[in-house]
């Protein structure tokens, strides 16, 4: 797994590659925590380069959109999600809780 | 050489869904079916790791997976507390935001993603069995 953080005037891009299991997740859940302890509380979760997401990686959005959502205004969205992890989302039904979009200037844009 | 036992960690859940792929690609599934085949066994071993073997730190599991037919049947064992699947609460899959459970999902995964989970705990050893078909 691998994670890029960018700062934008309105929002944070983190793109994450790679897999995101339950051993890389912390690792994941401790990226975003950092945005939100920095004030940050837009940001865009890219992943095209993400070949695999288990439900630990879900939890790690979950609990970064639920703190993200305490402050007004800010929001977790996600970006170019990938079929299969786009399905595995569907499946825990994770998906309404989450704005998705094509591409990341979209994204960072919407907020 | 079906069955590969690995030590109960983290680390080695790339490994565990590397052969799983392995033996559901030489069984003709899709890219589709193998991807939902990692992810339950990703799950299940996450599981035994997380919930089975809490504060074990040398455990071992033992992975066997098969094909049976157009099926293909993945067995796991550990020899950690019992953790059974069926008395997991199904997560609510409506629940707001705020009221989302954070636990339980995995099982919850193993269960739609596969067409038969099975637990049985005898003596010290408990195994889960997890069977899907080929569409």
């Amino acid at each position: 797994m691998e994670i890029t953080t960018q700062e934008f005037k309105h929002g944070d891009l983190v793109a994450v590659k790679g897999r995101v299991d339950s051993a890389t997740a912390p690792e994941f859940a401790k990226a975003l925590e950092k945005l939100n302890e920095n004030g940050r509380f837009k940001i865009a979760v890219e992943m095209s380069g993400l070949e695999y997401m288990s439900s630990a990686g879900f939890r790690a959005l979950l609990a970064c959109q639920r703190n993200c959502k305490k402050y007004n205004r800010g929001e977790l969205v996600l970006v170019q999600v990938p079929d299969r992890i786009r399905e595995a989302l569907e499946l825990a039904g994770f998906t309404e809780l989450f704005k998705t979009f094509d591409n990341s200037v979209e994204a960072v844009g919407n907020f | 050489m079906s069955k590969i036992t690995y030590p109960a960690k983290f680390e080695f859940l790339d490994e565990i869904r590397e052969f799983v792929a392995e033996v559901a690609r030489a069984g003709g599934f899709t890219e589709k079916e193998i991807y939902s085949l990692q992810l339950a066994a990703d799950e299940a071993a996450s599981n035994i790791i997380e919930h089975a073997y809490v504060g074990v730190t040398d455990a071992t599991l033992d992975l066997n997976c098969e094909l049976q037919g157009d099926a293909i049947v993945i067995t796991m064992r550990d020899q950690g507390a019992p953790f059974n699947p069926a008395k997991v609460k199904q997560p609510n899959l409506k629940a707001k935001l705020s009221e989302r459970q954070i636990g339980g999902l995995g099982v919850y995964l193993m269960r739609k993603l596969m067409d038969e989970v099975h637990y049985e705990s005898k003596g010290k050893t408990n195994t889960l069995t997890m069977i899907k078909r080929r569409a």
